[in-house]
């Protein structure tokens, strides 16, 4: 913490900052006012911890009631596809990260692009998934849609039909995660040009801030998903 | 931006920290990090290590979602109040999974 200097030197540059466009009168500093925004961009990041938590809670239970089932299931789903898409998601969350910086640095064209890399790995990671979709498609793995036991046989009938547990599991997580991107993808377009115009290059970072803060929780619900979905029941048989 | 304090006497916001940038160099460690957790867990998911492996995978997960919070999400660099509430909600979600899933699992205790 910096000590202030008393006197007209402070009082000057008081007056300064509340000017700024950004500062709204409610707070008494910009300060306050970023800490505020991020403090309301966390508490809404915890309801959506505890949303996405019901389905992890839901594919524990699951699990240990349906093992032999999620075993076979996480079977059919690409490892290969998988770890792409992770390296794909943290490259993006890294362009984030870097866009956040290049905003409190006031680097507007840096800005710019880090926003569109991020959007570009973004996208690529749904063409991905859309690739391990299809292949589900293909296959018959759509429970309620288009779904056969066929490869499941030797599990006994019962067992086998509870595989469409998992893949309903597998497509409201990844499913719901996707749509996250999706809004994401299309804030960031928004985003883009704006921070062309040069919003938020002036010291009015919050919104890239806060959107960065989104986009890198994403980022973690993808971080669980990967192991729990394609690689904890790769050993057992 | 500015590095100086509005706030004298620190009544508004006693917890105020000043902003701190994170720079590219640390942004790079990180994804590096990242990166080489992913490869890990990958390749660990190939030993066979029996119920070690559920395990060693939560774990890897749990410590790539702790490195892009602290320095992605720069928890490291925020003021008490807002660990303070991220670790009580996260706290709370651990709590409540923890909870539903010893009442699941002990609900056919011994019978089985």
């Amino acid at each position: 913490m910096v000590v202030t200097q008393p006197g007209d030197l402070h009082e000057e540059h008081e007056h300064e900052h509340v000017h700024l466009p950004q500062h709204r009168h409610h707070f008494e500093t910009e300060e306050q006012q970023r800490e505020a925004a991020s403090f309301g961009m966390w508490l809404f990041l915890l309801t959506e911890i505890m949303f996405f938590g019901g389905l992890f809670m839901a594919y524990l239970l699951y699990r240990n009631w349906y093992n032999p089932a999620f075993v076979a299931a996480s079977h059919t789903l690409s490892i290969k596809l998988g770890a792409l898409n992770t390296a794909i998601l943290i490259t993006s969350g890294f362009c984030m990260a870097m866009a956040v910086w290049a905003a409190e640095t006031r680097k507007r064209k840096a800005l710019v692009n880090f926003l569109g890399l991020t959007n570009f790995f973004g996208i690529a990671f749904l063409v991905v998934k859309y690739f391990e979709y299809a292949e589900k498609w293909h296959d018959s793995h759509i429970p309620g849609l288009k779904f056969s036991i066929a490869d499941f046989g030797k599990l006994g009938v019962d067992m086998a039909q509870k595989t469409q547990v998992y893949y309903s599991l597998y497509f409201a997580m990844t499913g719901m995660h996707a749509l996250h991107m999706i809004i994401g993808i299309v804030l960031i377009f928004w985003y883009m040009v704006r921070a062309n115009r040069g919003e938020f290059t002036e010291g009015y970072v919050a919104p890239i801030e806060n959107f960065g803060l989104y986009w890198h929780f994403v980022d973690i619900v993808w971080i669980f998903l990967f192991p729990l979905l394609y690689l904890i029941d790769l050993g057992a048989k | 931006m500015s590095d100086l304090h509005h706030d004298p006497a620190n009544i508004t916001n006693p917890e105020h920290h000043e902003h701190h940038i994170v720079g590219p160099s640390t942004y790079l460690v990180i994804y590096g990090t990242l990166l080489a957790l992913t490869a890990i867990t990958v390749a660990a998911a190939f030993v066979e290590m029996g119920a070690l492996n559920p395990i060693v995978a939560v774990l890897i997960a749990v410590i790539k979602a702790t490195v892009v919070i602290l320095w992605f999400m720069h928890m490291k660099y925020q003021s008490k109040l807002l660990k303070l509430t991220i670790g009580a909600g996260v706290f709370t979600f651990l709590v409540l999974i923890a909870m539903t899933l010893s009442d699941y699992m002990s609900r056919a205790w011994g019978l089985w």
